[in-house]
């Protein structure tokens, strides 16, 4: 059982491990996604990087703002390059060649590195049982390389491979269940969070931490620039993301879900409840939607939102 | 004075993984592929019977295997992966990152032919494909020397001036699968020869000297963005480093021969008969015994010939090259991998780059050779013999670039 306690004037007095100047956009959701888990970390810990925008912006040589260690190699392999960190760790403890008693690993990839290109290495590194924390920023496009589709951008969204042509009006296809695919492995701890609800998501990250073995948050992470938006809504928008359930807020423990926070107060009060057409109509990519012609996307967007969402209810135990 | 040893019979990937056991490796990460699996499979028995401390992660790919020792070894572990043809593919993008973040991993290569098509066989084309990766290479021409090569690779990467990636090669089922007896150190002398693995110190601006490691008590950022202001200088370095690996190598092939009687010419390149020679033939890898025997025999008939078995292909030892072939009149260059549109196969291409500011140099030729396994029986290698030592005599070389065995 976690000890964690989350006392804000406590972890006010933590020293920042994602330090200002880096060059992340005026109102991403990654640097505060970051922030969030990393105020969750209980000691010496290391962070593994996936390429993309959090790693390309954090850092340029002779910069970075990482006040902790740091690995990037590639954009694919994060969960594998935390793998060797995870178990070289054990074989330099046992050879009495570590000083420290524990180390923690704690991986970040955007939705790209995750869904696509590193699920294998993500998937394997599950499979085999390593303990690390692997956080998803999911901003539902690759960013880093001009906002393209990937297989967690939502259905009806114009990125740059799937734009909002005459023809074919945004992505085809819903997301992939990615947290979903995470339990299917078995794993002891998967969540979902949002940077706007930050204690469910920092109690969440540290229970990533605490727990044996492999653990995986989908982090919800706004994106104004890919998600043709003001900076200032990301926080809104997150907020918006949960009480339309097209984001719920969710945790998978040792075979058990449950719903929290705010996921959990709508569907004990399923008023609360807001259509999927307050968080579509924030946000340009989904500008296209509202016209005449491509009403019914908006309607088959709701009728997958409520589909999951009942499907998700129906799992979680303490509704 | 070099001690006992204990004689086994082994194939060359059964010596590989006996070096690795005795070297005290910290972490392995591999996926089998033909003909490296038995070093992986020899591994895992070490490991499921306790005989080893290491860590071992079998991994979902090739991919996965290096970028694991990436993070193992950017820990302070020694890293150890073994790979071949379509797995080293695989690996392709990662093996550039290694050698950038400067980790002293060390990979077995059982050389085998590049798909497609298809094909299990040794050729050299895997390996020759990232010869331009910041590893250093080595080739070895049997089960003996591959164990050898595997227990002063962990030295020579490690060093302090070098810090470098190190690919041993060993000719796929030539040597992976050919039984051999091997000579064997005792467990403790190879332990003392290479020790722990001591990461290096980095000056930081207002922090003094701390470990290049992932430590959190100092850390570190490890595989920043580098554009245009930064990344040639770190190129370069890269450069300097492979060039400081030189007398490395050299001294290193000394050192282990003090504890066990063995080098391998001066690390770089082992000659035959080329004192007197007029012809020779350079070669890599297993098929330098071939050569040798044929050499032996035609110079038991006369024939001024000789050989010389290139060890070391990275960093490349042009120096040493053109002293011990100067003053010979025709040289033949096996390739074995492809020239694809090229002036020829990459050992050609480097020896000829050697000698062209010589005023004294061979004619040289090339012979592309045993792809996809094709055999390269004794036959074979007197005709090249035979067509150099025409060479030699008449100074005229009809056709460049041949292929040997081809129907
Ligand atoms: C093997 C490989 N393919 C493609 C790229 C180019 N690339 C770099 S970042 C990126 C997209 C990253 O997307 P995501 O993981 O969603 O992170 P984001 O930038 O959106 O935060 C791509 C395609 C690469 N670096 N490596
Ligand atoms: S493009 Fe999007 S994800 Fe990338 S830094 Fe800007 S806001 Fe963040
Ligand atoms: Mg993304």
């Amino acid at each position: 059982m976690s000890m964690f306690k989350i006392n804000l004037r406590e972890l006010a007095k933590k020293p920042n491990l994602l330090l200002p100047g880096h060059r992340l956009c005026a109102g991403c959701g990654a640097p505060i996604v970051v922030k969030q888990v990393l105020m969750a970390t209980r000691g010496p810990t290391i962070v593994v990087n996936a390429t993309g925008c959090l790693e390309v912006a954090t850092t340029i040589y002779p910069y970075s703002a990482w006040n902790l260690p740091w690995i990037h190699v590639a954009f694919e392999n994060a969960a594998a390059v935390a793998s060797g960190i995870e178990a070289a760790f054990k074989a330099l403890k046992r050879k009495g060649r570590m000083k420290y008693e524990h180390i923690d690993v704690i991986a970040f990839g955007g939705d790209g590195g995750t869904y696509d290109i590193g699920i294998q290495a993500l998937s394997g590194a599950f499979e085999r049982g390593h303990d690390f924390l692997y956080v998803l920023y999911d901003n539902e496009a690759y960013m880093n390389t001009g906002i393209q589709r990937s297989g967690g951008t939502p259905m009806g969204a114009a990125t740059t491979t799937t734009p909002a042509g005459t023809v074919i009006p945004g992505k085809k296809e819903h997301k992939k269940p990615i947290a979903e695919i995470a339990v299917a492995h078995k794993i002891p701890y998967v969540a979902t969070a949002t940077p706007a609800h930050f204690i469910d998501l920092m109690r969440k990250a540290r229970k990533g931490i605490e727990v044996n073995g492999p653990a995986f948050i989908h982090a919800f992470s706004p994106c104004p620039r890919g998600w043709r938006m003001p900076g200032e809504l990301t926080i809104e928008i997150s907020k918006i993301a949960v009480d339309t359930c097209y984001f719920p807020l969710w945790e998978y423990e040792n075979g058990v879900w449950k719903l929290t926070d705010r996921s959990l107060a709508i569907a004990k009060n399923p008023k609360l409840k807001k259509p999927i057409e307050e968080f579509l109509k924030l946000q340009g990519r989904f500008r296209h939607l509202f016209k005449p012609e491509n009403q019914k996307i908006i309607r088959e967007i709701q009728e997958y939102v409520d589909l999951v969402w009942e499907d998700l209810k129906e799992r979680c135990e303490n509704i | 004075m070099s001690v006992r040893q204990r004689v086994m019979g082994l194939n060359g990937d059964e010596a590989v993984a006996w070096a690795v056991k005795q070297c005290d490796v910290d972490f392995v990460s591999a996926y089998p592929i033909t003909p490296q699996t038995i070093i992986v499979e020899k591994f895992s028995e070490f490991v499921a019977n306790g005989e080893v401390e290491t860590e071992f992660v079998p991994v979902e790919s090739e991919h996965s295997a290096l970028s694991a020792c990436i993070g193992a070894a950017a820990l302070g572990a020694r890293a150890f992966t073994a790979t071949a043809a379509n797995g080293l593919a695989l690996m392709w993008e990662i093996v550039y990152i290694a050698s950038s973040l400067r980790l002293p991993i060390v990979m077995a290569v059982v050389n085998r032919a590049l798909s497609g098509p298809i094909n299990i066989h040794c050729d050299h084309s895997d390996s020759m494909g990232c010869r331009d990766a910041s590893w250093i290479q080595i080739y070895t021409e049997n089960a003996q020397e591959a164990y050898d090569t595997v227990i002063q690779a962990f030295r020579i990467g490690e060093h302090p001036d070098v810090q470098l990636p190190v690919m041993v090669t060993l000719d796929g089922f030539l040597i992976s699968h050919t039984l051999q007896n091997v000579k064997i150190l005792p467990d403790e002398v190879v332990k003392d020869f290479v020790g722990v693995r001591k990461p290096v110190e980095v000056e930081i601006p207002g922090r003094g000297r701390i470990p290049l490691i992932l430590d959190p008590e100092n850390p570190l950022t490890f595989g920043p963005l580098d554009l245009y202001d930064y990344y040639f200088e770190h190129k370069v370095q890269q450069h300097e480093a492979i060039e400081k690996a030189r007398p490395v190598i050299k001294q290193i092939n000394e050192e282990y021969y003090k504890i066990s009687g063995r080098k391998y010419g001066d690390g770089f390149v082992e000659t035959y008969g080329l004192e007197d020679a007029e012809t020779a033939i350079i070669v890599l890898g297993s098929t330098a015994g071939t050569v040798r025997y044929v050499a032996k025999e035609l110079r038991r008939k006369g024939y001024k010939v000789g050989m010389l078995r290139l060890r070391t292909f990275r960093p490349f030892p042009y120096r040493e090259l053109v002293e011990a072939l100067r003053h010979v009149k025709a040289v033949g260059v096996m390739d074995r991998s492809g020239a694809y549109g090229a002036y020829g196969g990459p050992v050609y291409i480097e020896t000829k780059a050697a000698f062209y500011d010589e005023d004294e140099k061979p004619k040289i030729l090339n012979y592309i050779y045993g792809l996809g396994g094709r055999d390269t029986p004794p036959t074979m290698i007197r005709k090249v013999y035979e067509e150099l030592l025409e060479v030699s005599r008449t100074g005229k070389i009809e056709k460049k670039m041949k292929f040997l065995g081809v129907r």
